[in-house]
């Protein structure tokens, strides 16, 4: 990532400047608020909770506070738990659906429609995409949650006034939800992403003749990959982490329905007193984010070694 | 809302008048030219700006509703008729809506402040002093702002228990900050290395402290990424959810969104209007906040292009 290409390069250039190499007392003074915030509420958090995710503390009760470290126990259970299961699937329809396929797929056509349609369609539907994305999740939970109800508009457009969604096709709403609020990020990204191709490519593609799929598939799109890319990975990471807007829109259900990931955590944690095995869930959804960061950071390799 | 930049007009511009393009139809097959015009640039130009339409139609749907039963006051999640009154605002304001935005203002501004205040000094050092194993902080920083909030919750949950910070609002929006910080930190460092360090240097030759000069010599020079980081911050903070519902659970500390939900989730009949009156009031802090940014934030959605090296 750009991020990590300036520290390997930037960085080291700085140290050798003649006024450095020596700690001075405001370093460490100016440092110490920040240090102090990521240390107490980022580092030792993750540290204590790749502990807890082998005990069996528990929220209330005798085990809130005589817990005791249980070595896989935890794991087991969840190699052995269904619901587990079920979770991850859905967690990866939800990621893959609503946030990779639908988001890109519905951004980059407003990105490219963006390009050519009249100023007034783009700055207007431009701006009611955007609000979509600004409004608080809750918001946009509550909006759908409406939306989608028995005698809801969503049912009066398309003729079945009589069925509530939430429980007909709780885990479509839900992406469906979660795609219209997402939309206007990989809009915003792809169309500046677009704006940084050289015209000159498109222009020489349409001397020889190339339609305008042609031109998009073979030209445009591999310029655009490594927006492309990255964009789907903050895609992915975001939406793999959503709690808000599925749990204020369906608790998890029906019958853990929609309980992805982080809802099946806060479910077990918080409404099953299971803290422990709540903290084991959160660790395996950490590693499942951090294996599909590795996917893409892997497929942008080449990119990054020609940037630099 | 200036979303759309209207810089990079040229492209799509002249094929963009479906107007005076459509005149031109009925002629087409005695003109050879005026035809493959048409074909080429006139009807892609039309379908393009009629899809677009429809999308934003469908994405406007929604939102109608949204509006549409704020102001009515026989609300139903269905089509509404449109009406004005201001009786599901007042509704809303009644039962506690007014409260819940005051909580989430202290929230969002004690966190906005501790973030910026904290980025900005940390920032200005990681960009200008010595630090050891400068560069593995900046990639643990950068792995930071990547990490989900869910699993921070139930250790902080538990350190929260034992040192007695829970129910308490300062604590929980020390909590926002810290899930701001990582971003604000490389954000800021990095409007700050595009500061030429011959300002400070000058300010310092003439005597002036190092607080001084990051005071009145970077910040304001890099006030639009402060703001950006500020307001970043207090969105962020705004919307929050799941931490205050979990680490406060005092009933007259409870934020905005956290009331939004009790509305939906409470026994009995959801009154739709009130409550979509409570979500336009609740929103629109965060609207006018993202309409003054969005002319600074539109530089920041090309970073996914600086890959390009």
């Amino acid at each position: 990532m750009t991020a990590a290409q300036e520290i390997g390069a930037g960085g080291r250039a700085r140290w050798r400047r003649a006024d450095a190499d020596k700690v001075k007392i405001s370093t460490i003074g100016w440092l110490l608020p920040a240090a102090a915030l990521l240390i107490g509420l980022f580092l030792v958090p993750v540290g204590y909770a790749v502990y807890l995710g082998f005990t069996n503390i528990e929220l209330l009760g005798p085990l809130a506070q005589d817990y005791s470290f249980t070595g896989l126990a935890n794991v087991s259970r969840m190699a052995h738990d269904p619901v587990f299961w079920s979770s991850v699937k859905l967690t990866l329809i939800f990621v893959v659906g609503s946030g990779i396929v639908a988001q890109t797929v519905l951004g980059l056509a407003l990105a490219l429609l963006g390009q050519r349609a009249h100023v007034m369609v783009r700055a207007s539907v431009g701006s009611i995409v955007v609000l979509a994305w600004v409004l608080p999740e809750i918001c946009v939970a509550f909006i759908w949650y409406s939306f989608s109800q028995a005698g809801g508009m969503l049912g009066e457009l398309i003729g079945r006034t009589s069925s509530d969604f939430l429980s007909t096709a709780p885990l479509l709403i839900v992406c469906l939800a979660n795609a219209w609020r997402g939309t206007a990020f990989s809009m915003l990204v792809l169309s500046a992403g677009l704006r940084n191709v050289p015209q000159e490519a498109d222009e020489a593609a349409q001397l020889e003749g190339a339609s305008y799929w042609t031109r998009l598939f073979r030209v445009t799109l591999p310029i655009i990959r490594p927006t492309l890319m990255i964009n789907m990975l903050l895609i992915t990471l975001g939406t793999i982490s959503d709690f808000t807007l599925v749990f204020a829109m369906t608790q998890g259900g029906p019958g853990n329905e929609t309980a992805i990931l982080p809802v099946y955590m806060y479910i077990e944690a918080f409404q099953f007193n299971a803290l422990g095995y709540g903290t084991t869930i959160a660790l395996a959804l950490m590693i499942i984010g951090a294996i599909l960061s590795i996917v893409y950071i892997r497929q942008l390799r080449p990119e990054l070694r020609r940037g630099r | 809302m200036t979303v759309a930049p209207h810089r990079d007009e040229p492209p799509g511009e002249a094929a963009a008048r479906p107007g005076a393009g459509g005149g031109a139809a009925p002629r087409g097959t005695a003109f050879p030219a005026a035809a493959r015009r048409l074909r080429t640039k006139v009807l892609p130009a039309i379908i393009g700006n009629l899809a677009m339409t429809i999308i934003g139609v469908i994405f406007l749907l929604p939102l109608a509703w949204l509006i549409l039963a704020a102001f009515n006051p026989h609300a139903s999640p269905g089509v509404v008729t449109p009406r004005f009154s201001l009786a599901n605002f007042t509704q809303a304001l009644q039962s506690g809506a007014s409260g819940a935005i005051m909580n989430s203002l202290y929230l969002a501004g004690v966190s906005t402040v501790i973030a910026t205040v904290v980025s900005t000094l940390a920032g200005y050092v990681l960009s200008r002093h010595y630090v050891p194993l400068k560069g593995a902080a900046l990639v643990v920083i950068i792995f930071l702002t990547g990490l989900p909030v869910t699993l921070l919750l139930i250790p902080i949950y538990q350190i929260f228990v034992s040192i007695g910070w829970l129910d308490s609002p300062f604590y929980t929006s020390l909590v926002l900050a810290a899930t701001s910080v990582p971003f604000a930190i490389w954000l800021l460092k990095n409007f700050i290395d595009q500061v030429p360090r011959e300002f400070e240097e000058a300010a310092a030759i003439e005597g002036s402290g190092q607080f001084r000069v990051l005071l009145t010599v970077v910040v304001p020079l890099i006030m639009p990424g402060v703001l950006v980081s500020a307001i970043l911050t207090f969105i962020n903070s705004w919307g929050a959810f799941l931490i205050p519902l979990v680490l406060d659970a005092n009933p007259s500390d409870t934020p905005g969104a956290v009331g939004i939900y009790q509305f939906m989730s409470a026994n009995g009949q959801v009154q739709f209007g009130p409550l979509a009156a409570y979500g336009i009031l609740f929103s629109l802090p965060v609207i006018i906040l993202y309409l003054i940014s969005s002319r600074w934030l539109s530089g920041g959605f090309s970073f996914a292009g600086g890959i390009k090296g």
